[in-house]
């Protein structure tokens, strides 16, 4: 299931990612969820994709975090424990982490404006790090795919970031060039159980490999991996259930 | 400072104002931003912070405050205000669109908490050296007057937006008035109509025997608006000698109808032009201006401009899949900007934000465009933004309206900006305008147009006719609709975003985000669902007649009664006088032979025409919907600069590539041979993408000076010949077109400035293959590069002039071989014997080199030193990467037109015969515009 607020946008991306990746995913709005939360129990694994939420209005995620935790906190709390894969991404992420659901134990992270002052859009490379998280465990080629946000610095303090390595929290990193000026170049977080990934990169836009702008031009070691392995993890992990 | 100064105007009740300040904890990017922005418009002494100000009429409780402050990043500031450091508070106009506060709204009802909100900026500065300083910098680059209000030194009020009015609906005498009377009024209510116009208008109402009403007058104006009516375009056009020039929209609708190809399904009629190059799927197209409101509100004026071609495509009932931008600026380092003009800083920064806002939030690819800079454009700049739309041929096909069916708007409220904005498009712009175009601006909301368009996904069927509310609104949209039909509507139903509209500002109000719908009152229920589902506003305001009339009521009073073929044929047609240019075409203006070629080179790749556009197009989401297969990007570092964009479905194995041709600098010169070049640049550069050189469709926009002078329409025919030439040689139809005209700027001084003639050309072709597709970069160290094109160049309007600051000669002819090569070059892709493959245009073949050499990370060594080779300018022409076993056979496909000009090295520099050597990190250098 991919959940829509006003302002989703990159709902069809993932829906064709989760599509070649095996699964059978439907879109479904958040005010038709949160009137009918009982549909959560219909879905294998859920996506918060990428956008702009109710126009990101008062910073990134925030208005769609309060939205959620008021009106599904404890349905999503229920999915999670179950075991169910989650799938934050972009905004999507920033809303998991506003929520507190990453990495989870409270709000200890941020995502803030990037370094660079303003929205960006360009490829980058992202190293797999967590084998406690069932989206990343067992890949191990670096990702490429694009970034496009404007709020993607992670932000956090020594202790918490510590902690997040100790405990196998930090599910991608940016390899080579840090976008944003993330904090220890994170790109993605786990929750303590590995079932919830959030990342700022957009894997959905890197499902076939000509989609890479690389692909025909470039040189061999050019080309990273796809982002579809991603979502083969995942939507492996829901049918494993 | 001597004492508190409100300078905005705000008429405020006395009520509560709870003022929450949320500043960044260390460095907030935006100060430093702002306080940049300063020191280039002559304020380095000023240091200035910035941070997020929320008003509310009731105090903050603990959810909503944890909503607004993130303790990680930010911290409520209540600091006191300190000695030598002035408070600028800021927040939106009343009735302008807030998204900020509609959400905070939204958000505050969740959480129980009722408040009232707005939300701005408080500024503190350092370091003003007086009052009237501080009010300069505060006008020029923290406040816009036309949507924002202010206080220095005084916390700002949350206000009460202005008493609502009783509606009344007035008339305005028109009988028994002369020519000055009826000017008089033109100028009071900025109809920007004819004297012509005004009689016939006078004439219509006297033989009704009753005044006009106020919205019937307004309603007429917006419809024979120049923005609207395209006057200009329709108008017999009258030579010196005597003989008249066919109206220009028939020569471009006649060279469509002429050329025939089977693949056009719409050309010049309707919302936007429509092709078909596959059986299943059609395509919309249309690109727009919104030079105008840029130039006073620039954010604004970009953003709704991006909004506003989205809906032409939407009204062409498609689904928008990608956006196009081409921006004209004055150049960033001038120092002084003419009275009441922006800085090009401001607009620059302004405009690339706004088209960034709508497009990004929207979720659209912003994928193809450009951006141009020269003197001309600083008072007037100009803002296309382009939509492409696809749709599947298996929709059922929209009949409507038929009578009886309902006049349904859906999308966002009505308010009060964009008031008259038709017609202040239409007129020339002086120091004053920005004060007085106030409620023409607009400022938009891409979520609202974002859920309209997923409404319009899910209700194909649900509606018989459907167009967009641009300028003129309401007043244009059912008038366009409800002709030749008729339509009784009434707006006291309208939903309004505060109350106090008159009826007549109801009807033309340009709010942003509306679509009108004809639906058959049996599917009413339905499409009413589809709306709530996506909570997507509803209103029934009347419906289709039959009678031809178009009556508007607002409750018990006729706001409108008019008979719709008078509206739209009642219009006197518009005569006009050309003097035709005569531009050199005799002695080009040559460089001297001893050129220092690598510093000449270096000044053409930094320059910003030519330089790297990285730092624009990054801030636009062009990856969105994984279907941007040739990216506007290119690359080992993702810095160059491809020719045609490439959109495809993702899975799929064909699509679409779009390419843009624009040179105003030929444009001054030779506005005939400026219409041909762009065409062909446009053309050159979807072929050098991979398209099909039998499938290519071409959408003009003019934007031009003031007609009335017969020069600056001479101009314009003569462009408007080039065109029908090109289209004609390449066999490349128009389906699409929109002028501006008026772009001028009436100085204190009382000299016109009218931006020079600018062309820009969209083409839109088939992608057949996209396991083909060429990329302009060096690629094959050992490889030849080759020209494919004529050897002959020009130096007319051409670039080495700009960075040399020479001018004149001769614009380059059009290249009659070029179509005929275009297609063996398409047959050379399918047979991947040219994979790197990149047009020749500013700067010539030298830059064109250097580009694919920047991109590619190899570099090259060239043979030719002489000027006209290495920097010359013409039409119809490539450089190519060529594997040498190749050679023979495109020469042999290409008689004549290939000639060696060096090899690709593996060596990063690039030589220039046996003396010239430019290292790789000097072309970056420059390439990134530092030179």
């Amino acid at each position: 299931m991919i959940v829509s607020a006003p302002g989703t946008n990159r709902d069809a991306d993932v829906a064709l990612a989760l599509r070649l990746a095996g699964a059978d995913p439907f879109v479904a709005l958040v005010a038709e969820l949160e009137a009918d939360p009982g549909q959560l129990d219909r879905a294998d694994l859920l996506v918060l994709a990428g956008g702009f939420s109710y126009a990101d209005a008062l910073g990134a995620g925030r208005v769609w975090a309060v939205d959620l935790r008021r009106h599904l906190g404890d349905a999503l709390d229920h999915f999670v424990a179950g075991g169910r894969p989650v799938i934050g991404i972009c905004n999507g992420f920033q809303t998991l982490v506003r929520s507190g659901l990453l990495p989870g134990g409270g709000r200890r992270a941020a995502l803030a404006p990037n370094d660079g002052g303003h929205f960006d859009c360009r490829w980058v490379c992202l190293a797999p790090a967590s084998t406690r998280c069932v989206w990343t465990a067992g890949l191990e080629g670096p990702i490429d795919c694009p970034i496009a946000h404007g709020e993607g610095r992670f932000v956090c303090d020594d202790d918490t970031l510590a902690a997040l390595g100790d405990a196998d929290q930090i599910a991608l990193t940016y390899a080579g060039a840090n976008p944003n000026g993330s904090m220890g170049a994170v790109a993605g977080l786990t929750d303590p159980s590995g079932v919830v990934l959030g990342l700022m990169p957009h894997p959905e836009n890197h499902v076939l490999a000509r989609q890479h702008p690389r692909h025909r031009a470039g040189r061999p070691g050019d080309v990273g991996g796809l982002g579809l392995d991603l979502f083969v993890n995942g939507v492996r992990h829901a049918k494993e259930l | 400072m001597g004492g508190t100064r409100r300078v905005g105007t705000v008429p405020t009740v006395p009520g509560m104002t709870e003022r929450l300040v949320v500043a960044a904890r260390g460095q907030d990017p935006r100060s430093a931003a702002v306080t940049r922005a300063a020191a280039t418009l002559g304020y380095p002494h000023l240091s200035i912070e910035v941070a997020d100000l929320v008003l509310t009429d009731h105090p903050v409780g603990r959810a909503l405050g944890d909503l607004l402050i993130e303790p990680l990043l930010q911290a409520a500031d209540d600091a006191p205000g300190s000695t030598g450091v002035h408070t600028v508070d800021v927040v939106p106009r009343h009735g302008v669109t807030d998204p900020a506060a509609t959400e905070l709204h939204r958000a505050a009802e969740w959480t129980g908490e009722a408040v009232r909100a707005t939300v701005g900026r408080r500024y503190r500065v350092r370091g003003a050296r007086s009052a009237t300083e501080l009010d300069r910098v505060v006008r020029r680059l923290l406040a816009n007057p036309v949507v924002e209000r202010w206080t220095v030194d005084e916390p700002i009020d949350l206000g009460e937006p202005p008493e609502p009015a009783e509606p009344i609906v007035e008339t305005v005498a028109v009988a028994g008035l002369d020519d000055r009377a009826l000017g008089a009024l033109n100028a009071e209510r900025g109809l920007s109509l004819d004297l012509d116009q005004l009689r016939a208008i006078a004439r219509h109402f006297a033989a009704l025997d009753r005044p006009p009403t106020d919205a019937e007058i307004e309603m007429i104006a917006q419809t024979w608006s120049e923005h609207c009516a395209h006057t200009t375009f329709r108008a017999d056009i009258t030579l010196p000698d005597g003989t008249t020039v066919e109206p220009l929209l028939h020569q471009l609708r006649s060279s469509t109808e002429t050329l025939a190809r089977p693949w056009v399904v719409n050309a010049f009629a309707g919302n936007a032009g429509i092709v078909a190059f596959t059986e299943d799927r059609t395509i919309a197209l249309k690109a727009e201006t919104h030079n105008h409101p840029s130039a006073v509100e620039p954010f604004g004026g970009a953003n709704t401009g991006v909004g506003g071609v989205i809906r032409d495509v939407m009204g062409a009932a498609h689904r928008p899949i990608a956006i196009t931008d081409v921006l004209c600026f004055g150049s960033p380092d001038m120092a002084s900007t003419p009275d009441g003009v922006l800085h090009p800083t401001r607009i620059i920064d302004g405009v690339v934000a706004g088209v960034a806002d709508y497009g990004n939030k929207i979720g659209l690819p912003t994928v193809a465009g450009a951006v141009l800079y020269d003197p001309a454009y600083t008072a007037n700049p100009l803002v296309y933004a382009g939509c492409i739309g696809v749709a599947s041929t298996l929709d059922p096909p929209l009949t409507g309206p038929h009578p009886g069916d309902r006049v349904v708007v859906i999308g966002g409220r009505t308010g009060r900006d964009g008031i008259r904005g038709a017609t202040f498009s239409s007129r020339t712009m002086d120091g004053a305008t920005g004060e007085v175009a106030g409620a023409s601006v607009q400022i938009g909301d891409p979520i609202v147009e974002k859920l309209l368009i997923d409404v319009l996904a899910e209700s194909t069927g649900l509606f018989t006719a459907i167009t967009d509310c641009g300028a003129g609104g309401l007043s244009s949209a059912v008038g366009e609709m409800a002709d030749p039909l008729g339509a009784e509507v009434d707006l006291a139903g309208a939903p309004l975003k505060y109350p106090g509209l008159q009826p007549w500002e109801i009807w033309l109000s340009e709010a942003q985000e509306r679509m009108v719908l004809a639906v058959d009152p049996a599917r009413l229920a339905e499409m009413t669902t589809v709306c709530r589902r996506h909570g997507v506003e509803l209103t029934d305001l009347g419906h289709f007649t039959g009678d031809g009339r178009l009556v508007v009521r607002h409750g018990s009073m006729t706001v409108v009664d008019l008979d719709v073929g008078f509206l739209h044929d009642g219009r006197p047609p518009r005569s006009l006088r050309a003097e035709l240019p005569a531009p050199q075409r005799d002695v080009d203006q040559l460089p001297p032979a001893n050129l220092d070629v690598a510093a000449t080179l270096l000044a053409l790749l930094a320059h910003p025409n030519i330089a790297c556009k990285a730092d624009v197009v990054r801030r636009y989401d062009h990856e969105i919907r994984g279907a941007t297969l040739g990216r506007p990007l290119i690359g080992v570092e993702g810095d160059g600069h491809a020719d045609g964009v490439v959109l495809a479905e993702p899975t799929e194995h064909h699509g679409i590539a779009v390419g843009i041709g624009v040179n105003p600098w030929y444009g001054m010169l030779d506005a005939e041979r400026m219409a041909h070049a762009a065409v062909d640049e446009a053309v050159r550069n979807v072929i050098a993408a991979g398209a099909d050189p039998d499938k290519i469709a071409l959408l003009d926009n003019f934007s031009w000076g003031d007609p009335r002078r017969p020069s600056t329409l001479g101009q314009l025919v003569a462009a408007v010949r080039g065109c029908v030439d090109a289209a004609a040689a390449h066999d490349a139809p128009f389906v699409s077109g929109k002028d501006s005209l008026n772009n001028e700027y009436l100085g204190r001084d009382g000299q016109r400035h009218a931006v020079p003639p600018t062309l820009v050309i969209t083409a839109v072709a088939h992608v057949p293959d996209l396991t083909r597709l060429p990329a302009a970069e060096l690629r094959h160290p050992g490889h030849y590069l080759v020209l494919i094109g004529a050897p002959e160049t020009w130096f007319g309007g051409s670039h080495l002039h700009l960075v040399r600051g020479t001018s004149g000669g001769v614009v380059p002819p059009p290249d009659a071989g070029a179509p005929a090569r275009y297609r063996v070059v398409h047959h050379l892709i399918g047979g991947g014997h040219l994979g790197g493959l990149h047009d020749i245009s500013e700067g010539g073949v030298a830059v064109a080199v250097a580009e694919m050499a920047i991109a590619g990370g190899l570099g090259a060594h060239l043979e030719p030193t002489d000027p006209a080779t290495l920097f010359g300018e013409a039409n119809g022409r490539f450089v190519a990467e060529v594997d040498p076993h190749d050679l023979d056979l495109i020469r042999r496909a290409l008689p004549g037109q290939v000639t060696v000009l060096g090899v690709v090295s593996a060596d990063p520099s690039l030589r220039i015969g046996e003396a010239v050597r430019i290292g790789p990190d000097d072309l970056r250098r420059a390439w990134r515009g530092r030179y």
